[in-house]
């Protein structure tokens, strides 16, 4: 099992003929994803690794016999963003990657709106999709098929970050440790995401594979607090541990400054790793100095979990 | 003719140097430009772009599809002088 | 991007809002013309990009013209928290009867704009909303819906308000939350909002930010306020010369993306590290283990060898700096050969010994065995994903700190 894609879903790749979109183009295609179809408004007829180009998502669906894809991967330029996506979820797309950065809180906020309304999730924006190991993945996590291979093997964790390169630091991490992923998901570094944590852990809680849960956090933006509150209220069976980075910026000098990714810029002290450690740590969320010190302690909270 | 980087030397025949037509071709399938054509049309290897290299080997293919195999040599100055096949 | 006072309430009177017969000025006789045309006392306020100029002395009532000019003289060369005053408002001094606060944020949380009011305005609104939270009145508005008046109102009546003043302050909230969407804002702020003896409402004093990656949409705005491309973002700092080295490398290759910061920073460990999140959690394990960074940096994107030389080149010119350490998370675009290519060749054009420059280089990932092959040519100790990014950050702070 997994979570948001498995064997069975297709998708399309919006904005196909980019010099990016070409590479995850070919990614997905070696990794075993079914893509349908590709969008680039203008370029009708082309094939990008043998995947048939389109002007419009509606073209799509009709060459596909009327059969609407599951997912899309949405790799436009930023100004495009929000016109991609509403196309996307007005064809009844349900599964929307968001690859792009640099998109305004506004067209992220419209493009959340509007998921929300038409029953649609969506990932990102500034990620870099969704992986089930060794089943499919939908956009350029962990790589080429054969680097991808090496860091992502089929296992008991399912693994959520704020950044794209951590996710697949984590999981070679779990995989070389032996406990492998059930499914990753690169939630995007930006202050408004279509998934927060929070709102990716009914899906894992449902999946059987998934036992234990890792996430990957920063400073910035209030979604480490939300997920705390989600603990407190639910009694979750995951065992959920936790990575922060950017400690350093809770220094004085590095006030008002970001690093890294858009979402980290902190606007008010909740935002601050400190402070989100000791939030994390209340709901009983373990956060990690060092990656390397995930694995044992993974090992340790299954062990007090299953049934001796 | 052959020109050296630091990393990557290319090596390739002055006969095929001479080839405008090939000249154009390796011109354009190499991505980083270690490729140029000279006023009269003839090859010249950019020396600042050779380290730039990506082992692609579309240069390698571009002179195979032009009957020129084996005229264009990469060769990897950090790994024994290697030659990309 | 931040804007002055002055550009702000002129966004607040471009969205219809009321603002007050206000007067900007960068010359202390204008103050006084200024204040003549007003005919009465006057504020005369500094404008500077900082928080608290009424503390430092930048807000000054007079009575008379003369004493606006004065006061303006004082003012204009008055600086504060390190920042000189781009020029003087001089407001005309209102007859206040009540004073509010109205804003609007974004809620990352619930992913959208949050409207906040409150009748006690002129303080800092996370001090009200700590301390007299049923003061304070908030809600959520959707992008998409156009937005109606009684959205307004709920916020404005939650704050405990009624009668008249609701109903003169709720096209002032609806317009600000109008013009917060339609700007591109961050932050769109009136405070105070000012209730006058007449009855009316007035912006007195407007804080608005825009998110720079709105600007390139908002241009019309932009130069309509007079502001030059020159200003760019305003950010808080101005960057170093290191900073906008790193810069301009960037900006003349398209291939592949570095950042570089060392504002904060000033220790002797020169990194050169990537991708966003590797380079967070390696600045922190250098830290954390007893190294003193020297700067902060980003490799992503796959650069090309000659914008990773560049990085590593300006991170090895910087004072105190003796050794790098190059270490990045597991990289699938980015190519392990063409960084190790980029950072050999920076140490080689200063003259220095890669294999003893280098303290260390940690990038696994894409064209591996052939990054190593090059590493082993220079004598250069690396290692693969076995090895961690905290142990790899352990490895280049006893080697650096151990030989200084």
């Amino acid at each position: 099992m997994s979570i948001l894609i498995n064997q069975d879903t297709t998708f399309i790749i919006q904005g196909i003929t980019g010099r990016e979109a070409v590479n995850l183009t070919r990614e997905c295609l070696d990794y075993g994803s079914k893509i349908v179809g590709g969008v680039t408004p203008g370029r009708k007829g082309r094939e990008v690794h043998g995947v048939p180009v389109f002007d419009t998502v509606e073209q799509v669906v009709e060459h596909n016999g009327g059969v609407i894809p599951d997912g899309s991967v949405v790799t436009v330029p930023p100004a495009g963003t929000r016109d991609a996506v509403f196309e996307a979820l007005h064809a009844g797309i349900k599964t929307i990657v968001i690859v792009t950065e640099r998109i305004p809180r506004r067209d992220v906020a419209m493009m959340v709106e509007l998921a929300d309304a038409k029953g649609a999730r969506i990932i990102g924006p500034n990620c870099l999709g969704v992986i089930v190991p060794g089943v499919a993945k939908m956009g350029g996590i962990g790589g080429p098929a054969r680097n991808a291979a090496v860091a992502y093997q089929p296992g008991a964790v399912g693994v959520m970050s704020r950044s794209g390169g951590m996710t697949t630091e984590i999981s070679s991490t779990l995989t070389a440790a032996g406990l492998g992923v059930s499914t990753a998901v690169s939630i995007g570094g930006d202050a408004i995401i279509g998934s927060t944590y929070a709102e990716l852990m009914p899906y894992f809680e449902a999946d059987e594979q998934t036992q234990a849960i890792v996430i990957y956090t920063e400073p910035g933006g209030r979604m480490e607090a939300q997920l705390a509150q989600w603990v407190k209220e639910h009694d979750s069976r995951l065992p959920i541990i936790a990575f922060m980075a950017g400690k350093f910026m809770d220094d004085e000098e590095m006030q008002g400054m970001s690093f890294g990714h858009a979402g980290t810029i902190v606007e008010g002290k909740e935002d601050s790793a400190t402070e989100k450690i000791a939030r994390l740590e209340a709901a009983g969320i373990p956060v990690v100095q060092r990656i390397d010190e995930i694995p044992d302690l993974v090992k340790a909270k299954l062990a007090e979990r299953s049934p001796a | 003719m052959r020109k050296d980087g630091i990393f990557i030397a290319v090596e390739v025949d002055d006969q095929v140097a001479a080839d405008t037509e090939l000249a154009r071709k390796l011109t354009e399938a190499c991505p980083v430009d270690i490729f140029a054509q000279s006023a009269d049309g003839s090859l010249e290897i950019v020396e600042k772009n050779l380290d730039e290299c990506v082992l692609c080997r579309l240069c390698l293919d571009a002179a195979a599809a032009a009957g020129a195999d084996g005229a264009v040599k990469i060769v990897k100055l950090y790994d024994g002088d290697a030659v990309l096949a | 991007m931040r804007f002055f006072e002055y550009e702000a309430r002129e966004v607040v009177k471009r969205a219809g809002i009321p603002v007050t017969d206000y007067g900007f000025t960068t010359d202390a006789a204008e103050a006084r013309t200024i204040a003549e045309r007003i005919g009465g006392p006057t504020v005369i306020k500094s404008q500077v990009l900082t928080g608290g100029r009424m503390k430092a002395g930048g807000v000054k009532f007079a009575d008379t013209p003369e004493e606006a000019e004065a006061h303006a003289r004082d003012i204009l060369a008055l600086e504060i928290n390190g920042h000189m005053p781009r020029g003087v408002l001089v407001d005309p001094k209102a007859e206040v009867e009540q004073e509010y606060y109205a804003g609007v944020v974004w809620d990352g949380t619930a992913k959208r704009p949050l409207m906040l009011f409150s009748d006690m305005g002129g303080i800092d609104i996370e001090q009200v909303a700590e301390e007299h939270p049923d003061h304070v009145g908030r809600g959520h508005f959707s992008t998409i819906e156009p937005f109606s008046d009684f959205q307004a109102k709920q916020v404005i009546a939650a704050a405990g308000v009624t009668g008249r003043a609701l109903q003169r302050a709720t096209p002032v909230l609806a317009r600000l939350a109008q013009l917060f969407l339609d700007n591109d804002m961050t932050l769109a702020e009136i405070n105070p909002l000012a209730e006058l003896k007449d009855g009316s409402f007035v912006a007195l004093d407007a804080h608005m930010e825009m998110e720079n990656e709105g600007m390139p949409r908002q241009k019309n705005l932009i130069e309509a306020l007079g502001i030059g491309a020159e200003e760019g973002t305003r950010e808080d700092h101005t960057p170093t010369a290191f900073e906008e080295a790193v810069k301009a490398i960037d900006a003349a290759d398209h291939r592949g993306v570095i950042q570089g910061k060392d504002t904060g920073f000033n220790g002797n460990i020169g990194l050169v590290i990537g991708a966003g999140g590797g380079s967070l959690t390696l600045t922190d394990a250098v830290r954390q283990q007893g190294g003193k960074p020297a700067n902060y940096s980003e490799i992503g994107g796959n650069p090309s060898v000659a914008k990773a030389c560049g990085l590593a080149k300006q991170v090895l010119q910087k004072d105190g700096v003796e050794k790098i350490a190059v270490m990045m998370s597991i990289v699938s675009n980015t190519r392990v050969d063409i960084v190790a290519r980029g950072v050999i060749k920076a140490c080689l054009e200063l003259g220095r010994d890669p294999g003893e420059t280098i303290a260390i280089f940690r990038i696994p990932g894409a064209w591996e065995e052939e990054g190593f092959k090059i590493l082993d040519k220079y004598g250069i100790e690396y290692c693969d994903r076995s090895v961690s990014l905290w142990e790899a950050a352990g490895r280049a702070v006893a080697k650096i700190e151990g030989a200084s």
